[in-house]
């Protein structure tokens, strides 16, 4: 047989994985199965099943995309230390020093606002000067960022427990918890694709972004005292929450990263930046790539919260704000995949119409908690 | 020649062509805005209100105040229905063709037409070539179907990735299922029957009992959405369906109890749960069926989901004081009240109706100064309002407990006359065993025109102190005492001004005003003390605590004038009843529109994650030339990528031996 007919022959996922993948994934389980046999009586079914899935999911991932392993074991190696620390008492984040100033969840949030908007300047300083090392560095802090955020997440999650038992939930509950799962999304998206197409001129772009939610947050934190944690309101008690808050991130991540990347085909398309920006078509691809995967996950979220709906409010679809909002992002992207998928349509009016997509999606996520009332309005500002 | 195209054949084409789905997207994403903007299914006096009643009727015709249940809004989405359908019916037989073909007809010049092409010249026999070419393919998923060509070369066609097409017929055929779900639920069938005259929205508000059948759906009703509110104890078989300005009455196949309702609150005070503890009396049942729901926890029964939506009072027993605040009267009337009952003070022309709308156990309040403090929970409250003959009508808010405001606990009333406005309040002072009667003592003593002369000559005592003589000047003296605090008594500080302003010179109002202020004290605080002599308290002598209590009554009683309202009432027991607010509904298209979803999910992925490519090899007898094209429903760059791989892999495996 003709060896050349071997070269570079696709192998089937599992056959492609190192020890590493099988070590990362061993100790996925082992983590699964401590909390299970720990926690597993204060779980209901689906709580179970959330906690072996994200297991497995997160297996996949990292055997997908290699670097999420680090990202992984670190975030939980850095949580349980600072868990460790805390010695149940919710004082000790004022008083220990590592917790005080680094890995509190308060503390862990504002290094990734600080992270974030540092790596968003040395990417746009790499791309006017071209460096490939300043490039890196700000791919590193970006990373480092993301670590940071996912750490007081988790941590937070383990303070709402030491405020009570009662009160304790996953830190995806209002708008202040979000806008950090935004932040982290949106950043581990473009990662991804930064990495997949192996262009690092994007990011000072796609930090824009996050760094408007960054601010945001730090508006939040210090005028509204958002940070404090808050028990759940009745309506929030459900196992829907850990996955239809979560799905709709990506959703809104996606888009707002295709959105910044239209930003950057417009003005490359006028001749802006065009020789430090990545070539138009890896652009247009990039961009509707995005969106794709925004679009299947906010279909997915837009499920979940329907049946979500139909558990707590009486209907899986009450024409509510929120309701209709995601609607219209979800027609609106519709569009725009008809137009692209099927008419073969491409360059500046689909870079237009993502950047107004950006608008819609932001109204959606924002504009409805700040102007309009309903059922929703747990984020309410 | 052309065939002429008819107007029905245009009209097909224009349903089922993108242009018009897109628009169609796009329209009702703008429809759709509107009900987001404006408020839905309110009462519609807030709308009158709102845009005046010219404004009123239009947008009434338009349908504004339901637009996602409005004619024209469901006429859109039919013609989604109809547009998605169509285009399903005409595009499926091709996808589905395109799916199964392997497009082996191609031709070679065909194929040099191509974008991706290439052309190699195999190394191999002609046999070996087309042998490693099958296996090149296989090895890279893809499958493939051989043709002999007349003149002896061999075309091998093949294909990957063709389920994409699946993902097109399942996304749309997904979104009719999920529109055709969603109409069952909707209420078209009802605005069908009320077009033909069926069925009638009722708009008085009558008992249940007397609702005609035309108001009246029955347990047939395929789908319905509707309320039902239940005290503590009661029960019912019938719910509400709000609709438009009036309501519909909704049968239901069995009886529902309630036995209990329970709020838990956090420590902090916010509700951590609502529960109902229920009994669903049916008599194809052999015993009750006990159930509690709470908020993310229905009981599906007979297709009916029974939610818990809301609570409020379901007729609380209260025991009030009622103090007269003008009368000199030291004992408050006791009365009994209900919530949701009425109850009556005084006769004839003076006569005062109270209306007792709601009672709250809990209230989580912010009362510190600058809002930064903690919420609490600063016990329960009872909001009436006060109706005399004329039918006007002021609302009050009275808390059962003082309130601690900046540290001082106040009994706090709360007055507005329409409901738009805030409620002002008026705070009176605690005594120093926390109730309200000190209060009231005082007032009553200061009140009471037939102790004035007692209190002036108290006071006079103590303001002559040792020259105390009870000569002449002591006696005028005395007898302004009387007649400030006769003013006092009889309009507050307002009073006291005007005296001023009558009798006092411009110039020299501000000296006076401070003088009369302390007499007017001063008095007070003999007041005080005869007040507590009277109900068999000690004197005190002035202290910076009762000097505060007194500043502070005396402010409350020149509040009184303007508190509308000649009596205080004092919540002083109650019997807590609750009532849930219960939502039923019956949804036979949530499956339908479930499995839609699924499909639609699936679709999404097939399309996006699914690559449709097709590969030509044509090998040519003799010369062995080969010839590459690749081709893929989407021109994208995956494609230019998996392109430019496979070309450099062939050359490697037709160039080596």
């Amino acid at each position: 047989m003709n060896t050349a007919i071997l070269d570079d022959v696709p192998v089937p996922l599992l056959k492609r994985l190192s020890w590493q993948d099988w070590l990362y994934s061993l100790i996925l389980v082992i983590g699964a199965v401590f909390a299970y046999v720990q926690y597993g009586n204060y779980m209901d079914v689906y709580e179970k099943s959330f906690l072996f899935g994200a297991a497995a999911v997160f297996s996949w991932l990292g055997w997908q995309w290699k670097p999420l392993r680090m990202l992984v074991i670190g975030v939980g190696a850095i949580s349980l230390f600072a868990i460790s620390l805390y010695d149940a008492d919710l004082g000790r984040a004022n008083q220990a020093f590592l917790l005080k100033y680094l890995i509190s969840s308060q503390s862990a949030v504002m290094w990734m606002n600080v992270l974030f908007v540092l790596a968003m300047l040395i990417y746009w300083f790499a791309m006017f000067t071209r460096s490939e090392f300043a490039g890196k560095f700000a791919s590193s802090m970006t990373w480092a960022a993301v670590l940071m955020g996912l750490v007081g997440l988790m941590v937070r999650w383990y303070e709402s427990y030491l405020i009570a038992p009662e009160v304790g939930h996953i830190p995806i509950s209002n708008l202040y918890e979000v806008f950090i799962l935004f932040c982290l999304i949106t950043a581990l998206l473009y990662l991804y694709y930064e990495q997949r197409y192996n262009t690092r001129q994007l990011g000072g772009f796609v930090l824009l972004v996050v760094s408007a939610a960054v601010g945001f947050i730090l508006w939040y934190t210090f005028d509204r005292q958002a940070h404090e944690i808050q028990p759940l309101v009745p309506a929030l008690q459900s196992y829907w929450m850990k996955i239809h808050v979560p799905a709709n991130f990506v959703g809104y991540g996606a888009f707002s990263l295709a959105a910044m990347v239209a930003l950057a085909y417009l003005l490359a398309e006028r001749g802006i930046l065009a020789t430090k920006l990545p070539a138009l078509d890896t652009l247009d691809d990039v961009m509707y790539k995005a969106i794709a995967v925004g679009f299947a996950f906010f279909t997915i979220a837009t499920i979940l919260g329907a049946m979500w709906a139909a558990e707590a409010w009486g209907g899986y679809w009450s024409w509510d704000p929120k309701e209709t909002w995601a609607l219209i992002v979800w027609l609106n992207y519709a569009a725009w995949l008809h137009l692209r998928m099927v008419k073969g349509l491409r360059g500046p009016i689909l870079a237009w119409w993502s950047l107004v997509g950006l608008l819609v999606t932001t109204f959606a996520f924002l504009g409805v908690n700040m102007f309009l009332s309903g059922l929703h309005s747990y984020g309410a500002l | 020649m052309k065939p002429a195209i008819t107007t029905s054949k245009q009209f097909y084409e224009l349903l089922s062509s993108m242009r018009f789905a897109v628009s169609l997207l796009t329209v009702i994403g703008i429809a759709s805005i509107i009900g987001t903007v404006l408020k839905q299914n309110e009462p519609y006096a807030n709308y009158i209100i709102q845009f005046g009643q010219f404004w009123f009727d239009f947008f009434e015709m338009l349908g504004l105040y339901d637009v996602y249940h409005s004619a024209w809004f469901l006429l859109i989405l039919l013609f989604l229905v109809i547009s998605t359908s169509l285009c399903i019916y005409r595009n499926s037989p091709l996808m589905l063709s395109e799916l199964r073909t392997y497009r082996e007809t191609a031709t070679e010049k065909s194929l040099r037409a191509f974008s991706h092409k290439h052309a190699y010249q195999s190394v191999h026999s002609f046999d070996d070539t087309c042998q490693n070419l099958q296996q090149f393919l296989t090895l890279r998923g893809f499958r493939f179907k051989t043709v002999r060509h007349a003149d002896g070369g061999e075309l091998i066609a093949a294909k990957a990735g063709s389920y994409q097409r699946l993902g097109y017929i399942f996304t749309h055929a997904a979104i009719v299922i999920i529109c055709v779900g969603g109409l069952l639920d909707g209420n078209v069938p009802f605005k069908v029957q009320e077009l033909l005259g069926y069925k009638k929205v009722e708009t008085l508000d009558i008992p249940e009992s007397e609702v005609p059948a035309v108001s009246r759906l029955s347990i047939a009703n395929l789908s319905f959405r509707a309320n039902m509110t239940l005290p503590e104890g009661t029960s019912s078989d019938v719910a509400f369906q709000r609709m438009r300005d009036g309501y519909l009455v909704q049968e239901l196949p069995f009886r529902i109890e309630l036995k209990d309702f329970r709020i838990e609150h956090y420590a902090t005070g916010q509700p951590k749960s609502f529960e109902s503890d229920l009994l669903i009396i049916d008599p194809e049942l052999k015993e009750p069926l006990a159930h509690t729901i709470s908020v993310n926890h229905p009981l599906i029964y007979k297709g009916v989901a029974i939610y818990q939506s809301d609570f409020q009072d379901g007729g609380t027993k209260l025991k009030l004081n009622v103090w007269g605040l003008f009368s000199t009267q030291s004992k408050p009337l006791e009365v009994d009240g209900t919530i949701f009952k009425k109850a009556k003070l005084g006769e004839g022309d003076d006569a005062l109706t109270l209306e007792f709308n709601d009672f709250r156990m809990f209230n989580i309040l912010n009362l510190t100064g600058d809002g930064k403090g903690k919420p609490q929970n600063v016990g329960p409250n009872v909001t009436f309002k006060v109706r005399d003959t004329q039918g006007q009508a002021k609302e009050y808010v009275n808390y059962m407990q003082p309130l601690l405001l900046s540290g001082r606990p106040y009994f706090v009333s709360g007055m507005r006359e329409t409901q738009q406005e805030d409620f002002r309040y008026l705070r009176i002072p605690a005594d120093e065993d926390f109730t309200i009667d000190g209060f009231m003592r005082l007032r009553t003593t200061l009140f009471d025109e037939s102790q004035h002369a007692e209190i002036a000559r108290r006071f006079a005592k103590v303001a002559f102190g040792e020259r105390s003589s009870g000569d002449l000047t002591q006696q005028k003296f005395e007898a302004s005492v009387v007649q400030l605090l006769d003013a006092f008594a009889k309009g507050g500080y307002t009073r006291v001004a005007d005296m001023i302003e009558k009798s006092v010179p411009e110039a020299e109002r501000e000296k006076a005003a401070q003088t009369y202020l302390k007499i007017v004290n001063g008095a007070a605080f003999e007041a005080y003390n005869l007040s507590r002599e009277r109900s068999g308290k000690q004197a005190e002598s002035p202290n910076e605590e009762n000097q505060q209590f007194l500043q502070e009554s005396l402010n409350a009683i020149s509040d009184l004038y303007f508190y509308g309202a000649p009596f205080y009432l004092q919540l002083t027991q109650y019997e807590h009843r609750e009532a849930s607010g219960l939502q039923l509904t019956k949804s036979p298209g949530k499956n339908l529109v479930y499995s839609g979803s699924v499909l639609l999910v699936l679709g999404i992925f097939a399309m996006i994650y699914i690559r449709e490519r097709r590969i030509w090899l044509l090998v040519k007898p003799q010369t062995n030339e080969v010839l590459f094209a690749m081709s893929a429903n989407r021109k994208n760059r995956d494609l230019d990528v998996e392109y430019e791989r496979y070309k450099a892999q062939l050359d490697k495996v037709l160039r080596t031996r």
